[in-house]
């Protein structure tokens, strides 16, 4: 299993590592050459000390299976993946500026819908949104910012160009993993960090707690910030432990909360109620208040929306904030940046065709095998059909969908996703990769140095996501210059 | 700290330490057995009247056998109280804490309870079953040594060692009623030889007999039995001193008024029971029975002290 870099051949794909057979990017030279210093014995207690840190240290996500929830070891590969920090730099700008014009977009719709009066956001596309809030009308919170902590999914085609594939702006999740892996890595390969500069990824926690503490409706030194969980059941509790955890914070589920009759948060403690300041919520909208959205959700807190619209408390993000969190609100991102900011997005959209759109409609439904299709509303990548893998039988079901329903499918042309090389059984091979970086907007902007690289284990796949079968890598943004 | 999770820790506590005290109660009873001639019946359905679940018991089997009594004790997921019901319990408490307790503490709860999962066969065959029972003890111990070392001593710390420390009252006063009151009923039936054996047991159900022989220094024998199990003021797993830790434990928490005197009454009574005057005048199973009482007032105070209930705000 040693690794010689002449035999590795990511060919067609762009590789994040290798710039063409045995010929690795500069940034990356430092850890190729370490990895071909290795001889098999060597890769494999390296391998074998990952997986056992990861048990030790108890990362893990949950799955459910014969009724019964499991954590799950986090599925890792130790060869990081690597972006050199001169291109970081535009990415981080250009996030900044995405999630900027996201926030300016969400406070709008909520109040004067200056785009939709001017027509750069189709009336359509308002009025048939599924995560658009009636209770949020008229709102505004500190700030004027809705999406406090967006997970922006990147991704670079065949020629090298990274492109934004969809921004996640409800709950997103993965930041812990971000950060265990670099633990990871450093007990993996510490010689690698002596000799490489690479940006640390450490501060997320800090800056989260700082971001949510800066909302508080109470001027303090230490106001009382809670990360308010549906529970154990939730495939991302580890996550909202963690963060608790390294914030410093509460982790409480709705039934620790109670709104009082002066419309404020309260927890119940071991001394009595204790009152909240901001709450860092892992639930959806629809869950988080039974009064104001589904009766009949155990997990919220009633009368949350209305401490909220008092000004008593403040939620990240906001409820309603997920209006921008939709595949056809995306396809008109890069027009609000022009709009809102008057700036020509830094990174570009994946070219989306709207089913909406009569014309596209039809182009796309005769293109299905050359296409992906994604429903609007979902994520974690279900419900949607990649052309090229699809059979006719699957084609046809989603042409009727599409038909059916044309506000709630695009579709996207199928990218060659860059590949990175990933130890697998057989040695090292290319497998395809994205990348979650995490935006914190608050009184500062600030993005994590890097992201969640996501892997998709399987030979020739395209599906990322954890729950269904994929990996990650640590992520390193290197600065060649040290 | 959150209600919700004192309440977790504090069943935690209790569920690891029923666990550990099954353990030691069946480990004692399977030696005793061993050693008992064999035309005397040694009835295993006391220890079931020590977990309080004769009911049930009744209810899912018709012997009252060696087999049955030890599965129901501690292989049985229909009790509530079983080793692997206690375990599981243990495991779900310490998950929706995670983030309070040592990460290794919720290894070795995940760990301990997979383990006695997949080897529960053993723990019921009478081979492999004081292996089984003693392996569970040593990994209580492990969470609860670790815990105790590695953990700051704060409120979630409290709620633990009220944990720990009330079921070890509850089950002492139990072992005493059922065990103790019992031998000392049919005191004229067993045979003279054995009934140093039967009290040893007894204490050793609280792994008690090696601090007693330095501690008492007599013959193993009723009323000094039954008198160090209740009152020594230095031996861990006494009721006195369980009480005198809860009460420890409860000093340090807010709005502690009533729970607190609770537990010191309790102890009082304890403390200044007169044994052997109970035993002479068949009062011992009368006071034990009005002490469960009392821990179980204790432990309903706790409750709607610290727990979670429909609190108005």
């Amino acid at each position: 299993m040693s690794i010689d870099w002449k035999t590795y051949d990511p060919t067609p794909f762009y590789d994040e590592l290798i710039a063409q057979r045995g010929r690795p990017r500069p940034a990356a030279k430092v850890l190729t050459d370490y990895l071909a210093g290795l001889d098999d014995e060597e890769i494999r207690a390296r391998k074998k000390a990952a997986e056992l840190a990861i048990i030790e240290m108890g990362i893990s996500f949950t799955v459910y299976s014969e009724g019964e929830n499991i954590d799950r070891a986090w599925p890792f590969d130790i060869v990081p993946r690597i972006i050199p920090l001169s291109e970081w730099r535009g990415i981080e700008r250009g996030l900044t500026q995405r999630l900027k014009a996201l926030n300016l977009f969400i406070e709008d719709l909520y109040n004067a819908q200056r785009i939709v009066r001017d027509k750069v956001l189709p009336e359509y596309v308002l009025a048939q949104s599924k995560n658009f809030r009636e209770q949020c009308r008229g709102f505004s919170p500190p700030l004027g910012v809705w999406a406090h902590i967006c997970g922006s999914d990147l991704v670079r085609d065949g020629d090298g160009t990274i492109y934004v594939l969809e921004d996640n702006l409800r709950v997103p999740s993965g930041v812990s993993y971000m950060i265990e892996n670099r633990h990871v890595t450093k007990r993996v390969f510490p010689e690698l960090f002596e000799n490489t500069s690479i940006l640390p990824v450490d501060e997320y926690p800090a800056q989260l707690f700082d971001m949510l503490a800066a909302l508080s409706p109470r001027p303090q030194d230490y106001p009382t910030v809670v990360v308010l969980t549906p529970g154990i059941f939730n495939s991302a509790y580890f996550e909202h432990s963690y963060l608790a955890q390294r914030m410093g914070a509460q982790l409480v589920e709705g039934a620790d909360l109670v709104v009082g009759e002066d419309d404020c948060v309260y927890m119940r403690t071991i001394d009595g109620l204790e009152q909240v300041d901001v709450i860092y919520r892992r639930i959806d909208d629809e869950f988080i208040d039974p009064e104001a959205f589904r009766p009949d959700s155990m997990l919220g807190v009633p009368g949350l929306m209305r401490a909220w619209r008092a000004g008593k408390v403040a939620i990240a993000n906001a409820p309603g904030a997920g209006v921008a969190d939709d595949k056809v609100v995306y396809a008109f991102v890069p027009d609000m940046i022009r709009y809102y900011l008057d700036e020509e997005p830094i990174i570009p959209n994946v070219p989306t065709w709207l089913c909406a759109d009569k014309k596209s409609r039809e182009h796309v439904i005769a293109n299905l095998e050359h296409l992906v299709v994604k429903p609007a509303n979902e994520s974690g990548g279900y419900g949607m059909l990649v052309g090229p893998h699809s059979t006719k039988k699957q084609r046809t079901e989603f042409a009727r969908l599409i038909r059916k329903d044309p506000r709630n499918y695009i579709a996207q042309p199928t990218l060659a996703l860059s590949v990175a090389p990933t130890l697998c059984d057989e040695g090292l091979e290319p497998r395809h990769i994205d990348l979650r970086p995490f935006i914190l907007q608050g009184v500062r902007t600030d993005v994590t140095p890097g992201g969640l690289t996501r892997v998709a284990m399987r030979r020739g796949s395209l599906v990322v996501n954890s729950s269904q079968g994929g990996g990650s890598k640590d992520t390193w943004i290197v600065d060649e210059e040290n | 700290m959150l209600s919700r999770v004192a309440e977790r820790l504090y069943w935690m506590a209790r569920y690891i330490e029923r666990a550990e005290n099954s353990a030691r109660m069946v480990i004692a009873y399977h030696q005793l057995s061993l050693d008992m001639p064999r035309n005397t019946q040694l009835s295993w359905k006391g220890l079931v009247d020590v977990s309080g679940m004769e009911e049930l018991f009744e209810e899912r089997y018709q012997r009252e056998d060696d087999r049955n009594c030890v599965k129901f004790l501690v292989a049985d997921t229909w009790n509530p109280g079983s080793i692997l019901s206690s375990l599981r319990s243990a495991r779900e408490n310490v998950r929706t804490t995670r983030d309070l307790i040592p990460t290794e503490g919720w290894e070795v709860v995940n760990e301990l309870y997979l383990f006695a999962r997949d080897n529960i066969d053993q723990g019921i065959a009478k081979r492999g079953r004081h292996e089984f029972l003693s392996e569970i003890v040593q990994r209580c111990q492990t969470l609860t040594g670790l815990m105790a070392g590695c953990m700051s001593h704060d409120a979630a710390y409290d709620f633990i060692r009220l944990g720990h420390n009330i079921e070890r009252a509850d089950m002492t006063t139990r072992q005493i009623d059922i065990g103790a009151e019992r031998l000392l009923e049919r005191r004229d039936e067993t045979p003279e030889p054995y009934d140093g054996l039967l009290w040893t047991s007894i204490l050793r159900s609280q792994s008690a007999f090696q601090m007693y022989r330095q501690h008492v220094k007599r013959r193993v024998g009723g009323p000094d039995v039954v008198r160090y199990l209740m009152q020594d003021g230095d031996f861990p797993r006494s009721v006195a001193y369980a009480l005198s830790r809860s009460a420890t434990a409860l000093a340090r928490l807010p709005r502690n008024e009533v729970p607190l005197r609770l537990a010191m009454e309790a102890r009082r009574h304890v403390l200044d029971a007169d044994v052997a005057k109970l035993i002479a005048k068949d009062g011992l199973h009368e006071f034990m029975d009005r002490l469960q009482q009392e821990i179980g007032t204790l432990h309903e105070a706790i409750a709607t002290h610290w727990f979670p209930h429909a609190e108005a705000a």
